[in-house]
């Protein structure tokens, strides 16, 4: 009786590592959580690229936002203004990082392509985004009431990854 | 035989080029700061590390290294700062914790279930042998 038990050991064995595998199938292997979810945003003091007067982490806005990771050297930054601009225009508040960029084209661009942001910061020298963790641009952080980061999307903004990031926007 | 040596020039010389404008207080900073960059996983591109890449955020975080180690701090403080911003990911040896205790540990269970299998077999086997037919 216990050979017969012996002889379905592989069997199992098989099920199991099929199930995992499956489960593991079609996963973003490139996503990784941010280090900072469930804490607040790291304090900084930033130049505004609008007024050029310094802001610091007590001026964020109370509500829930998103906080954007650009700037006009970033080719995925282009494809994703468009669609931030349809945000900004359906009353998501985005308040704008311009990540190790210069003013003169940041202002450009703004004017060029539209303005989707509530403020821009400028992080010439990518300290902040060292601080919040960033890899490159376009990246972007949801923060919610509580001033707590809850997500973090690597890449660009679409209308296809938006819903998912929606849902923590609250 | 002259073209070989020059290739080997060309490419010799490129690592060292990101760094050159790099200066220590010491050899043992420097020792440090290439231990380290050797030892921390770039974010942006997972299957290398400080040391080896040229992403942008590597060389940023190249530099990060090298100031906070000129600025006196400890090779654990470097870590730590690494791992608030970008998690035990960066770190190829992670730590020990329950969410790696399989990493860790996995292999010397598997390793002992093998052991433990092959005596159950092997002495059984003598049991039947020993007894007659």
């Amino acid at each position: 009786m216990m050979r017969r038990v012996v002889l379905f050991l592989p069997l199992v064995a098989f099920l199991a590592l099929g199930v995992m595998f499956y489960s593991q199938l079609g996963k973003d292997v490139n996503a990784m959580p941010s280090a900072l979810i469930g804490q607040k945003v790291p304090s900084f003091t930033l130049v505004s690229l609008e007024s050029d007067e310094l802001v610091t982490h007590d001026n964020l806005p109370n509500g829930p936002y998103l906080l954007n990771f650009w700037g006009t050297w970033c080719p995925a930054c282009h494809i994703e203004h468009p669609f931030l601009n349809i945000l900004a225009q359906s009353g998501i508040a985005i308040i704008g990082i311009d990540y190790k960029d210069q003013k003169i084209l940041a202002q450009q661009w703004l004017q060029e392509k539209g303005n989707p942001y509530q403020q821009v910061l400028m992080d010439e020298l990518g300290h902040f985004g060292l601080d919040m963790g960033v890899t490159g641009a376009p990246e972007t952080f949801v923060i919610d009431s509580q001033g707590s980061v809850v997500y973090r999307h690597q890449g660009a903004i679409n209308a296809q990854n938006w819903p998912i990031i929606r849902g923590y926007l609250r | 035989m002259s073209l070989v040596f020059l290739l080997w020039a060309c490419f010799s010389v490129l690592p060292v080029a990101a760094e050159q404008h790099m200066t220590f207080r010491s050899e043992l900073h420097q020792t440090r700061y290439q231990s380290l960059v050797a030892e921390l996983r770039c974010p942006k591109c997972q299957n290398q590390n400080l040391a080896d890449s040229e992403s942008s955020i590597a060389l940023d975080l190249r530099q990060q290294v090298h100031f906070m180690i000129e600025e006196g701090k400890t090779d654990q403080e470097v870590v730590d700062y690494m791992v608030a911003r970008y998690g035990t990911f960066v770190l190829y040896r992670p730590p020990h914790s329950s969410a790696t205790f399989l990493l860790w540990y996995g292999p010397f269970i598997l390793l002992a279930i093998g052991l433990i299998t092959f005596f159950v077999v092997v002495i059984t086997n003598r049991k039947r042998k020993g007894q007659p037919r």
